[in-house]
């Protein structure tokens, strides 16, 4: 027997054993559209830990458990670093990118905590806070045109979408005439779907617009986040222009991604619940408005495809043993729908307190645009409701296409009228 | 109840503010935590316990 013959038999061996591994990602039951996939809480039933192949027929760990999850990633032996071998990429053209270029988001610390620590003051409380009724007059703006215009509409291009990409542009100093371009090459990031040439390319094509723009903010500030970045770090030679411009790509897309996905999506799970709706609209309450965002982002957790780590030295935890260099993958939706810690988790009810879920992750990754979001989304339900009371599907919830093959979950469009 | 906060730690995620804004704010030049109040009167202590929890860096020690 020759060698060649022997491997491919080792790798056969290898191929029937990835067999019995369950894949990953699951699909979600097509009636249940705001549900995780049952295949993945059939898995959780069975315990907190548990082996999945990937696209690529690795089998890191799949973590569903709350508990489990929040302690990994705040775990500093665990680590979100891309470069490590065992890293469980969620796709070929993920994979790709974070070769070529690397954000805060696949670094440890303290690398991580040097480059975040530049962008938070802008994402911090007050900030966000005073910047509340610039986001009321352009959510006042948007809907004065659904008024006034065709019914019906598709709610995402005419108000999920422009919400938050207008704010992000407002906050970086982008402008918004260019939004076409932007939106089309980070809607090809997203798509799990996409090509590791077509993920790359879309890539590129942000991180030189963004590198153009900064080049003239260094040469014209304005008062804008990136003007400042520019002064700050690019002109201090703290930071390479190309550096900021590729952190700039993360706050451009991660601004308006995932907001105009839970401003949809939640849109479809309010009309769905239409006591929970009234109860909204018939609020004066910021604190039930606030309480009901985060119960929004617990019950539809659009960051469905797993957080992705990698164990830096052997962690025991639910009852098993995390060797180093093996891959993790948390699965927040289902953390989120702990019974222990959200009971009855599967109805969606804005009474509840959802303040300790896991939507935004945890751990020094957790998401940093949340204040923004935050208010962005209370404004954005609380006017919308409001100022179009009567506001429906225009087709069968059936009809509806929901983003299964997104990175981040939501819909497609969504027909409404009033 | 004693209050301590990490720095170091904290990734100014501006949780503990929005559980607890009378213990705790955000520098303005980075957002990382400042400790208001290190023992609290005990109408906030609900609040203070919310904000060790949700504190996502866990940055938050109390001592009750
Ligand atoms: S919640 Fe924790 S990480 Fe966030 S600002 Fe407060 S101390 Fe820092």
């Amino acid at each position: 027997m020759d060698t060649s013959t022997e491997l491919s038999s080792q790798e056969r061996l290898q191929t029937r054993s990835d067999e019995t591994v369950p894949a990953y990602p699951m699909d979600r039951a097509p009636r249940c559209p705001f549900d995780p996939a049952p295949e993945l809480r059939s898995l959780d039933e069975g315990g907190p830990l548990n082996r999945v192949r990937l696209w690529d027929r690795s089998t890191p760990w799949l973590v569903t458990g709350y508990a489990e999850q929040r302690q990994l990633l705040a775990d500093p032996r665990v680590s979100a670093d891309t470069k490590n071998p065992g890293y469980p990429h969620p796709t070929p053209a993920t994979r790709a990118r974070r070769e070529q270029a690397r954000t805060f988001l696949s670094m440890d610390d303290p690398e991580h905590a040097r480059m975040r620590r530049m962008v938070t003051g802008s994402f911090a409380i007050k900030r966000v806070e005073a910047m509340r009724p610039a986001i009321q007059q352009i959510v006042d703006n948007l809907i004065d045109q659904l008024l006034d215009g065709p019914r019906p509409v598709d709610l995402v291009q005419a108000f999920a979408l422009p919400v938050p990409s207008l704010v992000i542009c407002e906050l970086l100093g982008v402008p918004y005439a260019d939004h076409a371009f932007f939106q089309r090459n980070s809607s090809t990031l997203v798509n799990s779907g996409s090509s590791a040439e077509a993920g790359l390319e879309a890539q590129s094509n942000l991180v030189e617009y963004l590198n153009d723009l900064i080049g003239r903010k260094l040469a014209s500030p304005a008062d804008d986040l990136l003007s400042l970045l520019a002064a700050e770090q690019v002109a201090t030679g703290a930071l390479t222009q190309r550096e900021l411009a590729v952190t700039s790509v993360l706050l451009l897309i991660a601004g308006h991604e995932t907001t105009a996905n839970m401003i949809a999506l939640g849109t479809v799970a309010l009309l769905e619940h239409p006591e929970q709706l009234a109860d909204l609209r018939g609020t004066d309450d910021p604190a039930f408005v606030a309480g009901a965002v985060e119960e929004l982002l617990r019950y539809l957790n659009i960051t469905h495809f797993g957080r992705r780590r990698v164990a830096l030295t052997d962690i025991p935890v639910g009852g098993h043993t995390i060797r180093a260099g093996e891959g993790i993958v948390l699965a927040n939706e289902v953390g989120n729908r702990d019974q222990e810690v959200f009971p009855d988790p599967d109805r969606l009810d804005l009474h509840r307190d959802a303040r300790r879920h896991v939507a935004f992750g945890f751990g020094p990754h957790q998401c940093l645009g949340q204040p923004l979001a935050r208010v962005e989304l209370q404004v954005a339900y609380r006017t919308l409701y409001r100022r179009i009371p009567d506001l429906r599907l225009a087709v069968a919830l059936e009809d509806v296409r929901f983003k299964h093959d997104g990175l981040v979950y939501g819909v497609y469009e969504l027909p409404v009228t009033w | 109840m004693r209050v301590t906060v990490d720095q170091e730690k904290c990734v100014g995620s501006g949780q503990c503010v929005l559980s607890a804004e009378k213990v705790f704010d955000q520098r303005d030049e980075d957002g990382i935590v400042v400790l208001l109040d290190p023992e609290p009167p005990a109408d906030q202590h609900d609040d203070v316990r919310q904000a060790a929890i949700v504190c996502p860096a866990m940055a938050i020690d109390l001592v009750e």
